[in-house]
């Protein structure tokens, strides 16, 4: 244990978080069977958004840059990724790198044009560009996009690194790393991978000075300003890195599913990550990865949700009433699912502004007094004034 | 091409009347609440949605059977008859037919409660949080408001007629002098347009010739000190939101014969107002309704073949471009008074 | 007197500060020499916080320069005039509320050896061992030792104000401003500061001090200016402005 701590350099705390986290991830095809959600397509997705909203939360979390722009730089990751394949090889490690360049690039452009501002400002400026983006993907792009197509492979994609290397199979080849074929269950736990070491470097940049620099930018820009310090580079780097993580999470989504369209840039995109995040807890390690799997989780539940599935759910209620019953419930399901995730949402905002993680906390606390009922005043320290 | 000019100009004319009424809106709310509002936009597809209902109220039909009439195949005839017309008779049907301005005195009360319910209920919860808070907050209504529509009408786009009489076009050209029939305008927008300039002059005037309107003047200019009068704001700001929102709904409204609305039309607009509003300068009445034509006729020049021809694409992006470019070199906006929100 | 025998460290060099039509400052000069401390006075409204703003580069003065150790500060960005070396204390606490008080003073310390973006700060936090005994040692100075692990926003207002003390200090400041640095503190808190900052004068740090209690000013200054309607009316030792009747003028509202 020891020697892992100075391995990897992280606190004794933080390295259970981090196995803890680990372990959750891995084993989510057991743990989530009993949910039915244990099957590889849905768990691909659990980790993939894991990825962007914990990525999101960097930027959103500790500074309190609130960017509504994020998924430019997931669409970019599935661009980059999908050419990747296309024109060097089916080898996700290429795609990988090759996407999350492209996406620092991009978050590095975009990021410094919006951080010259900060506020609803900078929210703004975000949402333009990623706008911005979307508008460009879809129409004067489209010899790199596809436009509305969407970006896929072809027969006759160059690959030049597989053919060198070697006759190509008949049909169109599937995503590998070092030869073992990405799909199903190795897809899954491929991007699980991916998504610790991104938790991994999530854990670091929370508990190291520079974190704390962040943390102090959210807390008081101004007066990190009279204490000698440019806070632009370093909310920056933090950009940067926060696009990064997006271009990863889209470079997996074009790994597991190799196609890119430019609705993956467009303001809803962007809109989910931050209900994500939000819903599991703001400037919380673990929350935004939860509000990822818990929105997906339910997304794919809900949508799934017919008339029929409704009738039998409601079939205790008399005749007559169930009709209207379930037309109710039937506009909060299925097509109707992004209203109760938008009601949710709004719920969350206005009473537990800190997701599902504060949730948790004040549960835990309420539990803790309960057991402890002779210790008295809770111990938090009141201001004097 | 001096044609081909004023064309264009008169065409952007519209779309920046668009612009215009909902930035306005998100100016006096940004100015009197101090809210960001991300629910505009919604509040434009509502008053969109508004005109819809309204006719398809008009529209239901009663259905009788005449069998002493066949229709070509051989049935019985059944004979619709709107209810409207039933009652009224030829004034029922004109009624339907101008269905879309005349739906403007259903959107006046209905948007003027959801938006007091709206303040009242949700927003004034959020006066001294965060803007980042405000933005997700107005944010989940404008999904939870969407989504609601489109559980209602449907996803597909709606069109909705525009009364026969204004069906044509005019002749702008032969007004001023020029060949005839080279210029023609359609005349649902100068329909638009005038009703835009209407309503702007109708706030603008409100604003100037009332107490009411002085006090909220004087708030958006300084906030603290207003308050400090001891003027009870709260009231203003719900009134203020209410206005706010009908103004959104209006536009909505007439909107509807130029695209048929479909739920999602609020955000499409919301993010090119916030743009608009970032153009014109934060807080500045003014400068929302300029950069709002401004922005309308730019789009509208940028989607000339010749200018694409140069710069590819410049129709889809040119509004973003000039935001990004008035936001890094002159942060207050056009009109935009210094030192407001200029971080 | 030559400057260079003075030693001075700070030229206000004939600052003005017009808002519309209302002089704010009016040729204002004032040479504080290295290691003293330097005390502004005035009744309200007389200016004494805009020329403040206008040291740290918060406000831009409508003409004339302010010159640090041969540095022209005018124009410079605030991080880049305390890179110099000027420090400040806020006269309501800017601080960090959401962070602990230990945290917030190792922040200006991160801020002062890495304010220009380095690499290492990705090390790990409890690895700066060096950086945190230093703000522990100063908590304990300014009495704070005992609330390190306190949310700084629930502090009280004297105590934020010592917090912010420290939060100067371990930067180690050549020049640090004080902004009513006792302002809403008890007699016996204020009595604490007075000793703390004569501690500091003892270690050579020049400091410029703005101040209403006049127990404060006269415990701790070297030299007084007095500012009134925007204007040094008077300059001198402590002894020199005690008597002065145009003091007790502008103190009685004759000035304007």
């Amino acid at each position: 244990m020891g020697n892992l701590v100075s391995k990897l350099s992280l606190s004794r705390r933080d390295l259970l978080l981090l196995l803890a986290f680990g372990a959750a991830v891995l084993l989510m095809p057991l743990w989530l069977s009993p949910f039915g959600a244990a099957y590889p397509d849905l768990l691909q997705k659990f980790v993939i958004y894991a990825i962007f909203a914990v990525g999101f939360n960097l930027l959103f979390g500790l500074t309190g840059y609130l960017s509504f722009g994020h998924a430019a730089f997931l669409g970019a990751g599935s661009y980059a990724a999908v050419w990747s394949f296309k024109l060097l090889s089916m080898d996700a490690l290429p795609a990988l790198i090759f996407a999350v360049a492209i996406s620092g690039i991009f978050a590095l452009v975009i990021g410094y044009l919006s951080l010259r501002r900060s506020g609803i400002y900078f929210s703004i400026l975000t949402l333009a560009f990623a706008q911005m983006s979307y508008n460009l993907a879809y129409s004067v792009l489209t010899p790199i996009t596809n436009g509305e197509t969407g970006l896929q492979l072809a027969l006759d994609d160059p690959r030049v690194l597989d053919r060198a290397l070697g006759p190509q199979p008949e049909g169109l080849p599937v995503p590998h790393l070092l030869g073992l074929e990405l799909t199903g269950y190795t897809g899954f736990f491929f991007c699980a991978l991916v998504l610790i070491l991104a938790f991994y470097i999530t854990v670091k940049i929370f508990s190291s000075p520079f974190g704390l620099m962040l943390r102090a930018i959210k807390s008081n820009q101004n007066r990190m300003g009279y204490m000698g310090f440019d806070t632009k580079p370093y909310a920056l780097t933090v950009f940067v890195i926060s696009g990064m993580f997006a271009g990863l999470a889209g470079a997996l989504l074009a790994i597991t599913d190799p196609l890119a369209g430019a609705e993956r840039m467009q303001w809803t995109a962007s809109g989910e990550v931050v209900l994500m995040t939000i819903l599991g807890g703001v400037g919380t390690l673990v929350g935004p990865a939860l509000g990822a799997v818990v929105i997906k989780y339910f997304e794919n539940i809900f949508s799934a949700f017919n008339d029929q599935i409704l009738s039998n759910a409601f079939a205790f209620v008399p005749e007559g009433l169930r009709e209207t019953v379930v037309a109710i419930v039937g506009k909060f399901v299925g097509e109707g699912w992004h209203l109760t995730l938008g009601l949710i949402f709004v719920l969350v905002v206005v009473f537990l502004p800190g997701g599902i993680m504060e949730g948790i906390r004040r549960i835990m606390s309420l539990f803790r007094r309960a057991q402890r009922p002779a210790k008295g005043a809770p111990a938090r320290i009141q201001p004097a004034e | 091409m001096f044609d081909a000019i004023l064309l264009q100009f008169l065409n952007g004319l519209d779309k920046g009347g668009a612009y215009a009424l909902i930035a306005l809106g998100l100016t006096l709310v940004f100015g009197t609440l101090g809210v960001v509002n991300f629910a505009h936009g919604a509040l434009f597809m509502l008053g969109a949605f508004c005109a819809v209902a309204f006719r398809q109220i008009l529209t239901l039909e009663t259905v009788t059977i005449d069998p002493t009439q066949l229709n070509p195949w051989g049935q019985p005839l059944e004979i619709r008859t709107p209810l409207v017309q039933g009652w009224f008779g030829d004034f029922g049907a004109v009624l339907v037919d101008w269905s879309v301005p005349v739906s403007i005195l259903l959107a006046i009360p209905v948007m003027a409660l959801l938006g007091i319910a709206f303040e009242r209920g949700l927003i004034k919860h959020f006066y001294k949080r965060p803007h980042a808070e405000q933005i997700l907050v107005t944010f989940g209504l404008a999904i939870v408001l969407q989504e609601i529509v489109k559980s209602v009408f449907g996803a597909n786009p709606i069109p909705q007629p525009m009364p026969a009489a204004l069906q044509g076009a005019a002749d702008i050209g032969a007004l001023i002098g020029l060949t005839p029939g080279v210029i023609t305008y359609p005349l649902w927008r100068l329909v638009y347009f005038l009703f835009s300039l209407g309503i702007i002059g109708g706030v603008f005037a409100f604003l100037r010739f009332t107490t009411f309107g002085m006090v909220v003047r004087a708030g958006m200019a300084d906030r603290e000190t207003v308050g400090l009068l001891g003027i009870n704001i709260s009231r203003r700001f719900t009134f203020m939101f209410g206005l706010a929102s009908v103004v959104a709904g209006l536009a909505g409204v007439m909107y509807t014969p130029l695209l048929p609305p479909n739920y999602h039309l609020g955000m499409d607009f919301l993010v090119l107002s916030f743009v608009v509003v970032v153009v014109g300068g934060m807080g500045s009445l003014p400068g929302a309704v300029a950069a709002g034509f401004l922005l309308g006729i730019l789009q509208s020049f940028a989607s000339m073949t010749e200018v694409k021809a140069i710069v590819p694409g410049i129709d889809q992006i040119i509004i973003y471009l000039v935001a990004v470019v008035i936001l890094l070199v002159r942060p207050r906006g056009l009109l935009g008074r210094r030192g407001v929100m200029e971080a | 007197m030559s400057t260079t025998e003075r030693n001075v460290v700070l030229h206000v060099d004939d600052v003005h500060k017009n808002y519309g039509g209302l002089h704010a400052l009016s040729d204002i000069d004032l040479e504080i020499e290295e290691g003293k401390t330097h005390a502004i006075i005035g009744p309200n409204g007389a200016g004494k916080s805009t020329l403040l703003n206008v040291i740290v580069g918060r406000i831009p003065p409508s003409k004339g320069a302010v010159v640090f150790d041969g540095q022209v500060l005018t124009g410079k960005k605030p991080h880049e005039i305390n890179q110099l070396g000027v420090a400040r204390v806020f006269q309501t606490p800017e601080i960090f509320p959401e962070l602990s008080v230990l945290q917030n003073v190792m922040v200006p310390a991160f801020a002062k050896r890495d304010g220009a973006f380095k690499v290492h700060m990705m090390r790990l936090l409890d690895s700066e061992a060096g950086i945190r005994e230093e703000a522990e040692h100063l908590l304990a100075d300014v009495g704070l030792h005992e609330r390190r692990d306190t949310h700084a926003g629930a502090l009280s207002r004297g105590d934020k104000r010592r917090m912010e003390l420290a939060m100067c200090l371990i930067q180690h400041p050549r020049l640090l401003l004080l902004d009513e640095p006792t302002a809403g503190m008890s007699r016996h808190d204020t009595n604490t500061t007075i000793e703390l900052l004569k501690k500091i004068k003892a270690r050579g740090m020049t400091k410029i001090i703005i101040e209403h209690d006049m127990h404060v000013v006269f415990s701790l200054a070297d030299r007084i200016s007095v500012l009134a309607g925007g204007r040094v009316i008077v300059e001198g030792l402590p002894d020199e402005v005690r008597g002065n009747p145009k003091v007790q003028e502008a103190y009685l509202g004759g000035a304007h």
